[in-house]
């Protein structure tokens, strides 16, 4: 094999290129000049202070940096914060009201002991969100939940317990 | 910060974007980053300028027409996936789709960034192969249409020129009551496939399409399956040689998934199988 077209190509410099991003994050409007390198999981956690929004992996396995971008679950280590310029996001923190009152899907969670270590949760609150605020109508069969909570992985629990609460919170938020 | 430097540019328009991306060699295209930004974060690609198209006008929507979906290059996996218009005019896409990673993947990643990222265990290179699809590509010396068949030249390798940018796919009109069928082995769902297979029976042509991911270095026509079936039609004796034909095709060495004889074994399984649900769904 030519050896050069494995070459990696390096950059002459050691520019750190930057450019202006300004964004909704949980319903206030931020803006920033970060670096066009920085990941959207990174601008969360290091420039705005949310460290709700976990990193695991950093690249796109384990799902517990998962976020809500412009209305739909999304990994926001696979994002750039530049890429999400304009969008609206959401994250973790948005998620219980004001006075720290619990979200029926967060109360499902703690009824259900559907976290221990809790490192992934953020990850999968988000990301059933989504689903349960979604027009597209949520299969809750036994399988449909499975699948759906398959991009958000879990050490601890076996997930039993987590599929247990998505069930519940669908039910709470259907009778609401 | 994990990712390599790199100078970051959002062109408003093609021409800009097809400029950027001749102006230096080690430019890449940025759309939705679902398998682009997991290698820079592995710093396995170190692109020295990114080009991310989302806001260029006119590569965003789905349309069905002429027999082809066509599919512009910003269009999200979900959004094709959800698509109604491209359901009712080929069922066998959303199928396939549900194997495409997980839904938070499928929001953000493109379906034709997935067809350049070109991984040959991908399902979504298969489905263009099996549908008789294409890309169009534009560059500095202009548009030109490339057959699904003549694009795929091996692991995350096509024939795009580093200056062009595939602007759509084009998928091609399930036929007047042909079945259709998607069959994959993974050992875990959302994974990439050990092998897949798409069938199209079309039993008024006479013709049956096979293709197949994971087996080899892209993703291949089953021709020699697709054959014998035209000639000996589906009953089990060339169904069984059919299927046993497929394992031919199975060059991929043997991996921490899959020996090769595991993989012709399977292979040779999901013909049948995608065979047998195809036909069953004729009408």
């Amino acid at each position: 094999m030519n050896r050069g077209t494995i070459r990696p190509r390096l950059s002459a410099t050691s520019i750190d290129p930057k450019a202006a991003v300004a964004l909704t994050v949980n319903g206030e409007a931020v803006s920033a000049e970060v670096s066009v390198r920085m990941l959207l999981s990174d601008f969360l956690r290091h420039e705005l202070g949310l460290t709700g929004t976990h990193v695991g992996c950093e690249h796109g396995v384990c799902g517990a940096c998962t976020v809500i971008i412009d209305g739909v679950a999304a990994r926001s280590c696979l994002t750039f914060a530049v890429q999400a310029s304009g969008a609206e996001v959401r994250t973790i923190e948005s998620v219980a009201a004001e006075d720290g009152s619990l979200h029926p899907l967060q109360e499902a969670f703690r009824d259900c002991h559907a976290l221990q270590c809790g490192y992934c949760t953020p990850g999968m609150i988000m990301n059933i969100l989504s689903n349960l605020e979604s027009d597209t109508p949520m299969d809750l069969s036994e399988e449909g939940i499975r699948d759906m909570l398959s991009g958000n992985l879990c050490r601890c629990t076996g997930y039993q317990n987590i599929v247990a609460a998505v069930r519940q919170a669908a039910d709470a938020l259907a009778s609401r | 910060m994990k990712p390599p430097l790199f100078e970051y540019r959002a062109p408003r328009s093609l021409k800009d974007a097809i400029a950027l991306l001749a102006g230096d060699p080690g430019a890449m295209v940025l759309a939705g980053g679902q398998s682009l930004i997991p290698a820079l974060n592995m710093r396995l690609a170190s692109p020295s300028r990114l080009v991310d198209i989302q806001h260029i006008e006119g590569l965003k929507g789905i349309s069905v027409q002429n027999g082809r979906i066509v599919v512009k290059a910003m269009t999200r996996h979900r959004q094709l996936e959800l698509s109604d218009a491209a359901y009712r005019a080929n069922p066998l896409i959303r199928e396939a789709m549900a194997h495409v990673a997980h839904v938070p993947i499928r929001n953000r990643g493109t379906v034709v960034g997935s067809l350049c990222h070109a991984d040959a265990a991908a399902e979504m290179p298969m489905v263009l192969l099996a549908t008789d699809g294409s890309v169009v590509a534009e560059g500095p010396r202009g548009r030109r249409e490339i057959a699904a068949e003549d694009f795929f030249q091996f692991h995350m390798t096509t024939t795009r020129e580093p200056d062009e940018i595939i602007t759509e796919a084009r998928f091609s009109v399930l036929p007047d009551g042909a079945g259709w069928a998607f069959e994959e082995f993974t050992r875990r769902h959302g994974d990439y496939a050990i092998a897949a297979v798409a069938a199209i029976v079309d039993k008024t042509a006479g013709r049956v399409s096979l293709a197949a991911c994971g087996v080899s270095s892209r993703p291949v026509r089953l021709k020699q399956s697709e054959e014998i079936l035209a000639k000996s039609g589906l009953g089990s004796d060339a169904l069984k040689a059919a299927s046993e034909a497929a394992k031919e095709a199975v060059t991929a060495p043997d991996d921490m998934h899959a020996t090769t004889d595991y993989r012709r074994h399977l292979l040779a399984a999901l013909v049948r199988r995608a065979v047998e649900k195809a036909a069953s769904r004729t009408k």
